[in-house]
């Protein structure tokens, strides 16, 4: 009953200055619309831009890495406390690319619960041969349909599909770059020289571009069972083990693990790409200054408003406070004003919000980095709807509880004896 | 104390600090009855109007005792006395004070929808009969910036009355109308407190207004005389 009568006054007094009342609701609009459609474009930008490396970067990789071995040989017998030993001209042990025992690992990867997947891949060097030239490629041996699932390989695919390679035992998926400087299409054959001097035919069922020239310039995808048939070895010859994990957060301890565990080499995703995170979080920082800026200008604006309504309103104050409202009704009719203004505007600015970024969502927008991407990203994740509505509630809180705090302290008998 | 004491003032003391400090009212004692018709009258500056704002409750920073009814006021907390202002005493300034914004039928019936003891239908229907007892039933729908002075004089009488209070006080109530309207609203109020048993106690410095009336209270220089 009470709380009815306070809305009435209040709605009654945002009536009777309507004008006012729209200006001050539009600014929480403004506020919260620019907020949503910043969001919206930058997150989307950024999901865009990550996943331009991250979606195809393994949180894990497994690998055998040619390197010095840390005790050498001499150490076995010196004794560093006492002694002192100086070797010249180190050399890198030689060591097998394949990783030893890669499908027990595979299979003891993929009971793990942190794992989304662990996948096989096969990486061989080979020349694209055209007539008399011999173009430098990296052969990539992989399980087409998994690797789509885990590393999005279907997005850079600009002709044909994953599943195709996996139904062509002898097919290709080709980089975009060598298909051009071939002169290659879907369908046509393309021959390749193993490292061992093996001469094979392939047919090519895909076209990849990736947006960074130099990998399309050199890489290709075949069926890991092919890639084993070109450097003519069996069914465990396996170089790299790639694994995407549930959680972005566990590659690095997870990393150390795997790398103690099976005495390999384990790079995990925040050493391989750690300039990534960097560049998000300062993206991340300027959408939400800017965006909290807008709703502060908006919330002065309301708080000026409500400070000057409150000061024609004096007389209303006084009669109300001697016809028996306590001062904290009259601060909740002053409040209500504000959460009034705040609610219509901020929802208003959801929608003008959403209508913006669907604008943006639109908008072609071409680019040779992603070639299945058509349109602007944008990201229409409700969190921001939320917190937006949210933000508009505590600003316009704040700007009225100020004011009307003079309000509720407001002596009557001073204005009733000023007259 | 007799039952049908409605208000008594003890022993008030007022002190402005404000410039300097200054003792406004000196040991203020009298008691009203029930149905009685009262005005304190004095020159300007002798401290009538802040009796008024202290035996109304809305000025609390005094000395002394207050009863209303029988009941102590001067220990309340702000949101009881409030609450008292909205049901035992009704209002009527010198400057009408509605709300201007709002219709007439709305200022007469807010206080009562404050209290929150009858149903909408019921404080709609006595705020029209109040505004009938005034003979301004026909003004109800317009905004009460729109009607004239000695109109929205009686609106505000309307609005003292709508909860029926023990006592209605009055701070000039004649002092800003012509003495047509002047004449016009002491006659209404005469006839409430003898048709309707209604305590009244009113500020003025109207002679002729307060020879009419039951009881004068002189006041000068803060003291009854």
């Amino acid at each position: 009953m009470n709380y009815s009568i306070i809305l009435g006054i209040a709605k009654t007094h945002l009536i009777s200055r309507l004008k006012q009342s729209a200006i001050a609701a539009l600014g929480v609009t403004f506020g919260i619309g620019t907020f949503i459609t910043l969001v919206s474009f930058m997150t989307g930008l950024n999901g865009l831009l990550d996943g331009l490396i991250l979606n195809r970067t393994p949180h894990v990789h497994l690998y055998n890495e040619i390197k010095i071995s840390e005790k050498q040989p001499i150490d076995f017998i010196a004794q560093p406390e006492k002694e002192l030993s100086v070797i010249r001209s180190i050399r890198p042990k030689f060591n097998q690319l394949r990783i030893h025992n890669a499908l027990p690992i595979l299979e003891y990867l993929n009971k793990d619960k942190r794992v989304k997947g662990a996948i096989p891949q096969i990486t061989v060097q080979v020349f694209y041969k055209a007539g008399s030239v011999n173009l430098n490629g990296i052969l990539n041996g992989i399980k087409p349909l998994e690797e789509d699932r885990l590393f999005s390989l279907g997005d850079y695919i600009i002709k044909g599909e994953a599943q195709l390679l996996k139904n062509t035992p002898s097919g290709i998926i080709i980089g975009a770059g060598i298909a051009d400087k071939l002169k290659l299409d879907m369908g046509d054959r393309v021959y390749l020289t193993a490292p061992n001097g093996g001469l094979f035919q392939l047919k090519i069922v895909g076209l990849y571009q990736s947006g960074l020239a130099e990998i399309d310039d050199i890489q290709s995808f075949v069926n890991v069972k092919m890639a084993q048939r070109i450097v003519g070895q069996s069914d465990n010859y396996i170089t790299d083990i790639n694994i995407k994990l549930y959680d972005l957060e566990e590659s690095v301890p997870m990393a150390k693990q795997l790398s103690q565990q099976f005495n390999i080499s384990a790079r995990d995703i925040k050493a391989a790409n750690a300039q990534f995170e960097t560049g998000t979080s300062i993206r991340n920082i300027i959408t939400y200054a800017v965006s909290v800026t807008l709703l502060i200008v908006a919330g002065f604006g309301i708080y000026n408003i409500l400070n000057m309504l409150i000061y024609e309103k004096m007389n209303d104050i006084a009669i109300l406070k001697a016809t028996g409202f306590s001062g904290k009704d009259v601060q909740q009719i002053f409040i209500s004003q504000a959460m009034i203004i705040g609610v219509l505007g901020g929802i208003l600015g959801l929608g003008v919000g959403f209508f913006l970024s669907v604008l943006i969502s639109h908008t072609p927008f071409e680019t040779d980095a992603l070639p299945t991407i058509k349109t602007f990203p944008v990201n229409f994740n409700p969190a921001y709807y939320v917190i937006g509505i949210l933000f508009a509630l505590v600003a316009t809180f704040l700007a009225g509880y100020l004011p009307s705090r003079r309000a509720r302290d407001l002596d009557p008998v001073e204005i009733i004896r000023g007259q | 104390m007799g039952k049908d004491i409605v208000l008594k003032a003890n022993n008030i003391n007022k002190y402005f600090r404000e410039p300097t400090l200054f003792h406004v009212l000196k040991d203020i004692s009298f008691e009203i009855e029930t149905g009685e018709f009262v005005s304190i009258m004095g020159k300007s500056g002798c401290g009538k109007s802040t009796l008024l704002y202290i035996l109304s409750t809305m000025d609390t920073d005094y000395e002394g005792q207050l009863l209303l009814s029988g009941d102590d006021l001067s220990l309340k907390t702000a949101d009881e006395l409030a609450y008292i202002r909205n049901r035992d005493i009704g209002f009527i300034f010198q400057f009408h004070y509605l709300l201007q914004e709002f219709t007439v039928l709305e200022n007469v019936m807010l206080p009562a929808k404050k209290l929150g003891i009858k149903s909408l239908q019921e404080i709609e229907h006595d705020a029209m009969e109040k505004l009938r007892l005034l003979g301004i039933a026909d003004q109800a729908k317009k905004l009460s910036m729109r009607i004239s002075g000695g109109q929205k004089q009686r609106v505000a009488i309307a609005r003292a009355l709508i909860n029926s209070p023990s006592i209605i006080m009055g701070d000039e109530p004649t002092g800003n109308l012509d003495s047509k309207n002047s004449q016009n609203v002491f006659s209404i109020l005469k006839e409430l407190s003898q048709e309707e048993k209604l305590s009244l106690l009113v500020v003025t410095h109207d002679l002729d207004f307060a020879k009419k009336t039951n009881r004068i209270i002189e006041m000068a220089d803060g003291r009854v005389v």
